[in-house]
């Protein structure tokens, strides 16, 4: 499996030279990251190249990196990861591009290379708020009809800003701001590297 | 000269061939559909933001509440982005324990798909049939975690615990006296393993049965064959995993192509359509069903022959035994950290995915080093296949859209997430 994923690597790099920003061979997977300006032309060549054939776009997901460990996170926040698959070679490879402009953040959409990328992106653009130029219909998907704000971003609360209730008085279903507070069971530790051994080293 | 105009219709979100939440708006030219927009969202309970709040271990239920149809395959993908995060070897028993629950929950959401996708068009029996053998399967998975749906058995380095030496029996009650209860209990007085072998040697007659009332059904044919017609690139292009695909001729099957636990240990067929329409997609589910009889009589053979551990002994991960637990210092420790702070996975991003009945079920995991996830990333098999709608549906008449909703298996639990 290694030797084959050397291979891939190894077509990457001779393929994208520098246009990848860096190459991942991490846990039997590899991970290539691209900037926002070279994304559309790198999928496109993904797909078309005769070693490479990544026909199916398994995945596609966003990320916000803002709150990543301990420290305070120095790079760019937002991010869109995509997982693909090449039925032909039988690989996987992740494509993780980052959005330039934090307050704005915009990635090119890959729709156009794969269809599959049409609901995902709207997913993406719902929760995190990224948008994807070229996009044919980036509406939301999974939120209420008329929902305020992008839930998956780490500063928006677990437990939202609107409650619906239904008023007895109105006689029809009115939202208020949430009367519950967060709850925190469980906090959240990250311990330094190595802690607990976990794994046998 | 009457006046032609299109009209929309709202189908759902209550409507019962809808499977669920589903609200598909459609524009439809007399009974032609001309545009297909699925609403999605209805059952959005926000499972991947929940995890990031929540340990590791805490948030195997929820998976079971995703596909609601086949609860362990999605902990067991979940299960394997951990244990690949953290680098654990699971046991050989546990492996086995895995891929013959994999495939109980393949038969199981086989049958239901195959009973209401029947049902939905027209074929009211057969989803009688499908539900009383879904009642066996579901008793073993309540022998083995004690509840009959939302198992949460399947755990990070292995599975919560080993095979049970009984089944669960019925009892005399004002409605079953006792002869009728010794009947029933008659396959149910060995191992869980008895009655599982028990089952899969009636299976295939099962099989037969659904053929006999399906495959050659005029009435199923006419409703299936031609509908929804899949190329094998637009399957590819759309993102098409598991029948869906193998239904349009391509021999993908993780369990094959990149196998995980012991599949390549196993003995199976995988079975491909040819012409991509509901028809091909069901004699596909159908086959499927029967390799997986296959399968679990192997697993069964192998599980009598080898005891074993069934959970990992590394105690960061997984919890001693209680009476470990009571009697060693240091496993108190580890039982009282595990079940307070919870196992820390090391910094990294993981994809794993499994051989979901609805195609491929993948997790992305992303952790930072802390006790809970980062970011967690569930891709369900139906999201892709109800995105191609659209395009599937269009130019079909509007009863042809029930029999697609039906061929492509949709669960809202997974799709909405």
């Amino acid at each position: 499996m290694s030797a084959k994923l050397e291979r891939l690597s190894q077509t990457l790099r001779d393929v994208f030279g520098n246009r990848i920003q860096s190459l991942v061979l991490d846990r039997g997977e590899v991970t290539i990251e691209v900037s926002a300006a070279e994304y559309p032309r790198v999928a496109r060549q993904l797909r078309d190249h005769a070693d490479l054939r990544f026909e199916q776009l398994i995945d596609l997901s966003g990320l916000d990196y803002s709150a990543y460990g301990n420290a305070i996170w120095e790079g760019k926040r937002f991010a869109s990861v995509a997982h693909l698959t090449s039925v032909k070679h039988n690989w996987r490879l992740r494509v993780r591009v980052f959005a330039d402009d934090d307050a704005f953040p915009v990635i090119d959409s890959v729709v156009d290379v794969w269809p599959s990328a049409n609901w995902y992106e709207r997913e993406s653009f719902d929760l995190y708020g990224i948008l994807y130029s070229g996009h044919p219909d980036l509406r939301r998907i999974l939120t209420d009809y008329g929902f305020v704000g992008h839930p998956f971003r780490k500063d928006f609360p677990v437990s939202g800003y609107v409650e619906m209730r239904y008023d007895p008085e109105q006689g029809r279903v009115v939202y208020q701001p949430v009367s519950i507070e967060p709850r925190e069971n469980t906090p959240r530790i990250v311990r330094e590297e190595k802690y607990g051994d976990v794994g046998h080293g | 000269m009457a006046e032609i105009r299109n009209y929309t219709i709202n189908f759902g979100p209550q409507h019962p061939s809808a499977h669920g939440v589903l609200r598909l708006v459609l524009e439809l030219d007399g009974e032609v559909v001309e545009r297909a927009d699925p609403h999605i969202g209805l059952l959005h309970r926000g499972t991947e933001k929940l995890a990031e709040t929540r340990t590791w271990v805490q948030s195997v239920p929820y998976m079971d509440r995703l596909d609601y149809v086949s609860m362990m395959c999605n902990e067991h993908a979940y299960c394997m982005a951990i244990e690949k995060l953290l680098g654990v070897e699971v046991p050989l028993r546990a492996q086995y324990i895995r891929v013959m629950f994999d495939e109980i929950t393949r038969v199981l959401n086989h049958l239901l798909n195959i009973g209401t996708h029947a049902l939905d068009i027209g074929a009211m029996t057969m989803v009688l049939y499908t539900f009383r053998e879904r009642e066996d399967l579901m008793d073993v998975y309540e022998a083995v975690s004690g509840a009959r749906m939302h198992a949460a058995y399947y755990r990070p380095g292995g599975v919560y615990r080993d095979l049970p030496d009984r089944m669960p029996k019925y009892e005399v009650n004002k409605f079953k006296n006792e002869k009728t209860v010794r009947e029933l209990n008659a396959n149910r007085e060995g191992s869980m393993l008895d009655f599982l072998e028990d089952f899969t040697n009636r299976f295939p007659t099962y099989c037969d049965e659904y053929e006999t009332l399906l495959t050659d059904n005029r009435i199923w044919k006419q409703r299936t064959v031609g509908i929804g017609v899949v190329s094998p690139e637009q399957a590819l292009a759309w993102g098409f995993t598991g029948p869906m695909l193998r239904g349009s001729g391509i021999a993908w099957d993780l369990r094959k192509k990149q196998p995980y636990e012991v599949y390549d240990r196993v003995d199976f067929d995988v079975p491909i359509g040819k012409n991509g329409d509901c028809y091909d997609r069901y004699l596909c589910r159908m086959e499927e069903m029967r390799q997986s009889n296959r399968i679990i009589k192997q697993c069964i053979d192998w599980l009598r022959k080898n005891p074993g551990p069934v959970i990992t002994d590394n105690h960061k991960v997984a919890p001693p035994s209680r009476e470990a637990m009571k009697t060693n210092m240091e496993e108190l420790i580890h039982h009282f950290k595990l079940f307070t702070e919870g196992m820390h996975v090391p910094k990294g991003e993981v994809y794993a995915a499994v051989e979901h009945p609805k195609g491929e079920f993948g997790v992305y995991a992303v952790s930072d080093g802390a006790n809970k996830p980062y970011r967690l990333k569930l891709r369900a098999p139906g999201f892709a296949h109800l995105a191609a709608m659209d395009d599937i549906a269009r130019g079909h008449m509007i009863a042809d859209v029930v029999a697609i909703i039906g061929t492509m298996d949709v669960v809202f639990g997974e799709i909405d997430r």
